[in-house]
């Protein structure tokens, strides 16, 4: 018993050690800050979007939207028990997909356009192939201990999730079981985003860590800090070396993954609203996050400022999503409309 | 939990953090630098930084147009 105790001081010495080596590392290497790289940066001066159309259909608080690899469908999906697949071009909804679960909380296209994936309460994942007849449930990938945050496909085989009982998960939709499990966070995982070279993905977690995960060989690379409170959104930053998280305490951030650390925090004195989700520009100069505070503030990424908001839900901004081609930015409200914007 | 348990989650702490810890790191100023670059590069295939002109904006309300 004493030994154990012995070897247990030992190992949280350790810990302390390496925190300190990690911390004294990070700061090293922190020797100037994005805003005076910024100094030099030419101005984007006020961004005024106007609202393009507004999408009515779903009957309750929409929770989440995923644009498809065509930058012209979007899937949507609300707790009235519904994924909407909308043509945005024409503002019409092309498919209706009833859940067998109304608590749904995210949802996504496969880059194929072929399937559509949801989950939430139930702890599932829910896989449905739109192009059949009439939509058809592939798969139901239950294992998770919680609820499903977050999904996304690598293709019309494998899927990513993140979930309430801290995990992440890789499944194989051939077979519907687990491939890779993610182990680490020790907080509901909220969000994930995967890297274009599909290599590997951020998580952003209710311990209001984001971590960087080896995609196939299931570990844990990095792990970022800074935030007070739950991250709820995650993305990466077009180049791939970065990657911005939203979050409960009100700010968002940038981490470099090279630097191992923060290098800008976007937040205001006047802005007391949690942040639910947020989207790049295709440059990765412009963020579109949305609040509680029912809108979606523009940041200037490299300057660090608030350079616009888009303004007209009546409701929390609960999801948000620019395409592929970058021609817009798409948010989803609790007052049950999305609302297109460029 | 019993007692090696806990040993047996501490040395994965351990294990965890000393792999982290032994990575190379680039300097904040060489990162933001390139984050910079990045930016400047793409700046003009960013649609939502240029604008949309109206004859090319995908979520316009569609003008009829008929094929004489």
């Amino acid at each position: 018993m004493a030994s154990e105790k012995a070897e247990m001081d030992s190992l949280k010495k350790e810990c302390d050690g390496l925190r300190t080596q990690i911390e004294a590392a990070r700061k090293a290497v922190n020797d100037g800050s994005m805003s005076s790289a910024a100094g030099s940066a030419t101005d984007v001066g006020r961004v005024q979007l106007k609202l393009r159309k507004s999408l009515k259909g779903h009957l309750a608080k929409i929770y989440s939207m995923h644009w498809a690899t065509d930058s012209r469908s979007m899937v949507s999906a609300s707790q009235d028990g519904k994924l909407l697949v909308w043509d945005t071009f024409s503002g019409n909804k092309m498919v209706a997909v009833p859940l067998k679960s109304a608590w749904v909380m995210s949802v996504a296209f496969a880059p194929s356009g072929n399937l559509v994936a949801s989950g939430g309460l139930d702890n599932m994942c829910t896989v449905y192939n739109i192009k059949s007849a009439s939509p058809k449930t592939l798969r139901e990938l239950d294992a998770h201990t919680g609820y499903l945050a977050c999904c996304r496909f690598l293709s019309d085989t494998e899927i990513l999730t993140a979930s309430g009982d801290t995990t992440c998960c890789l499944w194989d939709l051939e077979t519907g079981k687990q491939k890779i499990i993610f182990t680490n966070h020790i907080g509901d995982c909220m969000s994930l985003a995967l890297s274009q070279d599909e290599r590997t993905f951020v998580s952003g977690a209710c311990d209001s860590l984001a971590k960087l995960w080896d995609l196939r060989e299931g570990t844990c690379k990095q792990t970022f800090s800074g935030h007070t409170s739950d991250i709820n959104a995650i993305n990466f930053f077009p180049s791939g070396n970065a990657f911005i998280t939203g979050s409960d305490d009100c700010s968002c951030k940038m981490y470099d993954l090279r630097s191992d650390q923060e290098v800008i925090g976007y937040q205001d004195t006047s802005l007391n609203a949690g942040v639910t989700s947020l989207a790049l520009s295709n440059s990765g100069r412009l963020i579109f996050a949305g609040y509680d505070d029912f809108n979606c503030h523009i940041w200037d990424s490299m300057k660090g400022e608030k350079v616009g908001v888009l303004s007209g839900h009546d409701n929390r901004v609960s999801c948000t999503g620019v395409p592929g081609d970058g021609m817009g930015v798409c948010t989803g409200s609790w007052d049950s409309f999305l609302k297109l914007w460029n | 939990m019993s007692g090696s348990s806990h040993l047996v989650a501490m040395k994965k702490v351990v294990e965890q953090l000393r792999f982290e810890a032994s990575i190379n790191r680039v300097k904040v100023s060489q990162a933001a630098a390139d984050l910079q670059q990045f930016c400047m590069q793409n700046a003009l295939q960013d649609p939502l930084l240029t604008g949309v002109s109206s004859s090319t904006n995908p979520f316009r309300p569609q003008k009829v147009c008929s094929f004489l």
